[in-house]
């Protein structure tokens, strides 16, 4: 954990926030912003993906307003993860939002930053490649980067249904050949 | 917009020290003991025998134990009220402290008289004794709830009941001062209860206003 670089990083910037330094501060909440966004994206259904930048604010006002809760001892991405998810999870409640993944999915804000699990990137290209380049590129699109299906079909100038039906074989064909069979 | 959020917050930025959550959770409770043995001078009174029941052990005992509990709650308060707060050995050694004495109230009971039995379970103040606590422990409870407020618990009810538990221990051991029972299991039922009730008053409190 402490040898995560993502996790060093952030941590140190927090350190020196906590202690007053306004610019680690601005840094840290931009870099915060950007990992934010598509984590929240990827939670919400895409008719609320606009309630991600809602969520976003909402999470760094709380990170601003209760950043003495976080224990200098402690991993700072635990710390932040759980403000995060705390976030989503009061704002679904509020709003009766439909989810994408369950509550108690507790996949953590650093798995699709870019720095992070080059390996499994690797991999994932890998898979992918065995896809046409269109259907790689919309599944790519909405279950990566977290953009939505009428995004995604918006780029290749096809109908949302189109895209949907694209992305439901690539992944079908996907599980077929790398999940053993096993088909969901 | 989120740019301007953050160009915001960035202005406002004051350092914060290591020792803030403590400082404002113990610094509240602290405070508000305070007030309430003041209530409790006023209101009960010290109890007359003071200066023979510091030489008792069932003084200490009563002494120790809700100042035990009120310690174990601001430790689990402490830890509950961050975002990614977990704790569980608190509550279990607030679970063993009330067993030694459920089993010093049974050695008390097997070697007393057959007449002095239920006086030493029902004491001549069981009706009053768990309401007293409440009320001695409620200012407590209020002042860690408003400090909680600021904080981050991860589940509001129990950062609430954990607050509450500490008032209730808070509350009791002000309140040991004024009571002159000696009953060992008198103090395991009616004090547990009204620091359990305390604790209930609590987490109610916290699923309301302690949300975040």
């Amino acid at each position: 954990m402490q040898a995560d670089p993502t996790e060093t990083r952030l941590r140190d910037l927090m350190l020196a926030s906590l202690d007053g330094d306004a610019a680690a501060y601005r840094t840290l909440l931009a870099e915060l912003g950007r990992h934010l966004r598509p984590y929240f994206i990827r939670r919400l259904t895409p008719a609320f993906a606009s309630h991600a930048e809602d969520l976003v604010q909402e999470t760094l006002l709380a990170i601003h307003t209760r950043r003495m809760t976080y224990d200098r001892a402690r991993p700072f991405t635990a710390w932040l993860h759980a403000v995060a998810h705390h976030k989503f999870v009061d704002h679904v409640r509020r709003q009766s939002i439909r989810l994408t993944v369950p509550l108690e999915d507790d996949a953590p804000i650093f798995a699709h930053d870019d720095s992070a699990d080059a390996l499994a990137r690797r991999d994932l290209d890998a898979v992918l490649d065995t896809v046409p380049s269109r259907t790689r590129d919309l599944i790519r699109r909405t279950r990566v980067d977290g953009a939505s299906v009428a995004e995604a079909a918006a780029v290749h100038g096809m109908s949302e249904t189109a895209a949907k039906v694209s992305i439901h074989r690539g992944l079908k064909s996907l599980a077929a050949r790398f999940a053993g069979g096993r088909n969901d | 917009m989120t740019d301007e959020l953050i160009a915001r917050l960035s202005a406002d930025l004051r350092p914060v020290r290591r020792t803030a959550m403590a400082r404002l959770l113990l610094g509240a409770t602290i405070l508000t003991t305070i007030v309430a043995a003041l209530a409790m001078n006023m209101w009960l009174g010290m109890r007359p025998d003071m200066d023979a029941a510091m030489g008792t052990m069932s003084f200490w005992t009563k002494f120790s134990y809700t100042l035990s509990v009120a310690l174990l709650g601001a430790v689990a308060t402490l830890a509950l009220a961050r975002p990614d707060g977990r704790i569980r050995w608190p509550w279990w050694l607030a679970l063993g402290l009330l067993a030694v004495l459920v089993i010093l109230g049974f050695i008390q009971l097997s070697r007393a008289e057959p007449e002095m039995m239920m006086p030493l379970v029902m004491g001549g103040t069981a009706q009053v004794c768990p309401w007293r606590i409440i009320v001695l422990g409620l200012p407590v409870l209020l002042g860690a709830v408003l400090a909680l407020r600021r904080l981050a618990p991860r589940s509001p009810t129990l950062a609430g009941f954990a607050a509450g538990i500490m008032a209730g221990g808070a509350g009791a051991w002000v309140y040991s001062f004024a009571c002159a029972e000696t009953g060992m299991m008198f103090l395991a039922l009616w004090y547990t209860l009204g620091i359990v009730a305390v604790g209930v008053l609590g987490a109610l409190l916290g699923r309301f206003l302690l949300r975040w």
